[in-house]
């Protein structure tokens, strides 16, 4: 009997654990919304439509994917939309020079390597919190960008450039950018959970100092995520580019924020140490088709990001207020009152 | 010699420094009315910038403001449209507490529900900016539809200085003796300093977690009916980036972003503003406004 019992409090437990699990719940969600998009909207469940809705957000996964290597370890990177608009700028600049696509690629991804690499540098090197720093060269690159296009446009770009944006693989009607996006996560998802740099960045995330003192190389590592980052900017802002065709300076005006809250959504911790790529996929799918779902109804653009919003911080909420229960009905009245509970969670 | 070395001291000199080379280039800059233009301008940012300063103080961030502002504008503004019998000073008050509200939203979430700053305001951060756009169902409030009372509020002369300045000077003075002088005020700065020897000394965290986003809440607000009424109009889109402009004003005036470290936050909005003001009289370069922004931000945090 007592053995029985036993056994039923450790299938409790193993089944609210795997309800706390970010990613059963986000899966949950996601299930949730896409019955209720489908019951709404009839052209919800159309291979075609749902191929076609990638292309609203495989520009921002990219960025997603190192953003998470960032957070795990700590930091933050703000300027991502910015360094779109900056390499925007010069494919743009190189373009009206005659610069064909090839050479378009890799003025986009130099651009963006450069640009994160300023920002590393500056971070690491001098010491300055990643938020300080991503504020200041946010407006430091978007002004660049307004400084070189004014209120003008670069709207001539060869033809083959409009592959890269709006193609599709051949006779498929899956786009080359969710190819593309499919490649890099699973190398980003093999890097972070397979190899001894993805555990490097978890300790770092955990704690700096001991990981420091452990050997391993912060400074150097930290450095490149932003790289990295700058990099897989440059990849969006060439995808970008080619779907929309023109530059703007304002081009892709307050992704930084949807990009965070899709990692954070995701489950990865803003304090660092914690997350994975699963769920960010997860999260990257859930909030697209969302979007996409509301849009076939009908809803603005605006009410979405108020949804967005309720679901960032419900998703939050939720594993700690199903915690708290938890732990209410398994210690009862033992639970300890008034001890040290660690509450210095900063930005 | 400890003058000198103080950030105040520097931003000071720095703001002189500009000045004198804007009049170099354009005489018309050093009068009297300009200066008194340009504080006008910045009176919200004065205002905001403190409130910001108050969340920054205990290790947080709140990027809410500038979609608070944009909510209190916006329903003062509607009000003001639909019943402009009510008295200007009602809608002064209605527009604190509207204010107070979403703040205390942003500050329950954070100390009662633990959720981290950043994240919380991030997502309040596009709620009320949706809000603002479901409020007015996308439309604009403009010049025209706004009562003489409500629009030249914030412009009323009082021996020469216009109201929304005086508002703001207020505000300051009033936050100054609140942070300096009171036990509340030092036990912002205490968590912010040392959030384990804070919990220790027995100071009650979640009430001045709590108590940060209400305050700053409450300020927005109020900036946001003076936002509407010194730009006659009010837009689901007004004061969009100005969370930033404001972090940034408290990082200038030496804020530490870890919390604990701030009182130059004044000269760092003024020297803010005064840039943004003096490269727009170069004309054609307004422009660059953005990439010396950034360029001096690196600048000052590095000093």
């Amino acid at each position: 009997m007592i053995d029985k019992n036993k056994r039923l409090k450790k299938l409790n437990i193993n089944i609210s654990e795997l309800l706390i699990r970010w990613e059963t719940m986000l899966l949950i969600i996601f299930i949730l919304i896409t019955i209720i998009n489908s019951r709404l909207s009839p052209y919800f469940f159309n291979y075609v439509n749902i191929m076609n809705t990638t292309f609203n957000f495989t520009e921002k996964a990219i960025i997603a994917l190192p953003m998470i290597f960032v957070i795990v370890c700590g930091d933050i990177d703000i300027s991502v939309a910015s360094i779109i608009a900056l390499c925007s700028v010069f494919m743009g600049l190189a373009s009206a020079f005659g610069v064909q696509t090839w050479g378009l690629i890799v003025i986009g991804c130099l651009a963006g390597i450069i640009a994160g690499f300023l920002n590393g540098i500056i971070i690491t090197r001098l010491n300055v919190p990643a938020i300080a720093v991503t504020i200041g060269s946010m407006s430091l690159f978007r002004g660049i960008a307004y400084v070189i296009l004014g209120d003008k446009a670069f709207t001539r770009y060869p033809s083959s450039f409009a592959f890269l944006g709006q193609g599709y693989l051949a006779n498929t009607r899956i786009p080359f950018q969710l190819l593309l996006f499919t490649i890099l996560a699973i190398i980003f998802a093999l890097i972070l959970h397979n190899t001894t740099l993805g555990r490097k960045l978890y300790a770092i995330g955990n704690n700096p100092t001991a990981a420091r003192f452990s050997g391993i190389p912060v400074r150097n590592i930290r450095l490149l995520n932003f790289t990295l980052t700058g990099f897989c900017a440059g990849i969006a802002s060439i995808l970008l580019t080619s779907r929309i065709g023109s530059t703007r300076p304002n081009i892709a005006d307050g992704w930084e924020l949807e990009i965070i809250t899709t990692v954070v959504l995701g489950g990865v911790a803003i304090t660092g140490g914690k997350g994975n790529i699963l769920g960010v996929i997860i999260s990257i799918f859930l909030l697209g088709f969302l979007r996409f779902g509301m849009g076939l109804v009908n809803v603005p653009g605006k009410v979405m990001n108020i949804v967005s919003g309720f679901l960032l911080i419900i998703a939050i909420l939720l594993p700690e207020f199903i915690r708290n229960i938890r732990e209410r009905i398994l210690l009862g009245k033992e639970r300890i009152r008034g001890g040290y509970k660690d509450e210095t969670s900063s930005i | 010699m400890n003058f000198v070395k103080r950030r105040e001291f520097t931003l000071f000199i720095l703001i002189i420094i500009q000045i004198l080379l804007i009049t170099f280039r354009a005489p018309r800059f050093f009068s009297l009315s300009n200066f008194k233009d340009i504080l006008d301008d910045t009176a919200i940012l004065f205002m905001v910038a403190i409130a910001q300063m108050l969340v920054i103080l205990t290790a947080g961030i709140d990027l809410s403001v500038a979609s608070g502002i944009a909510f209190s504008g916006m329903s003062v503004a509607l009000l003001n449209q639909y019943h402009p019998e009510v008295p200007v000073f009602i809608i002064l008050l209605l527009s604190i507490a509207i204010g107070f509200m979403l703040g205390s939203f942003n500050g329950l979430l954070v100390a009662y529900g633990n959720i981290p700053p950043i994240i919380t305001t991030l997502g309040t951060m596009s709620i009320y900016r949706g809000l603002v756009f479901v409020l007015s169902k996308g439309t604009w409030v403009s010049a025209h539809e706004m009562t003489d009372s409500f629009r030249y509020f914030p412009r009323i002369n009082i021996f020469g200085i216009s109201l929304i300045l005086i508002i703001s000077l207020m505000v300051i003075i009033i936050f100054y003796i609140f942070l300096y002088y009171t036990r509340t005020g030092r036990e912002i700065y205490g968590v912010g300093g040392n959030i384990t020897a804070a919990q220790y000394v027995g100071i009650n965290l979640k009430k001045i977690k709590y108590l940060v986003f209400a305050l700053c809440g409450m300020i927005c607000g109020l900036s946001g009916f003076l936002w509407v009424a010194r730009y006659a109009s009010a837009q689901s889109d007004s004061a969009i980036g100005f969370e930033l402009q404001t972090v940034a004003a408290c990082v200038i005036g030496g804020a530490s972003i870890a919390g604990g470290k701030c009182s130059g936050c004044n000269s760092g909005s003024s020297f803010f503003r005064y840039y943004k003001k003096c490269s727009s009289s170069y004309q054609g370069f307004s422009i660059l406004a953005d990439v010396y922004s950034g360029f001096y931000y690196y600048c000052s945090h590095h000093y």
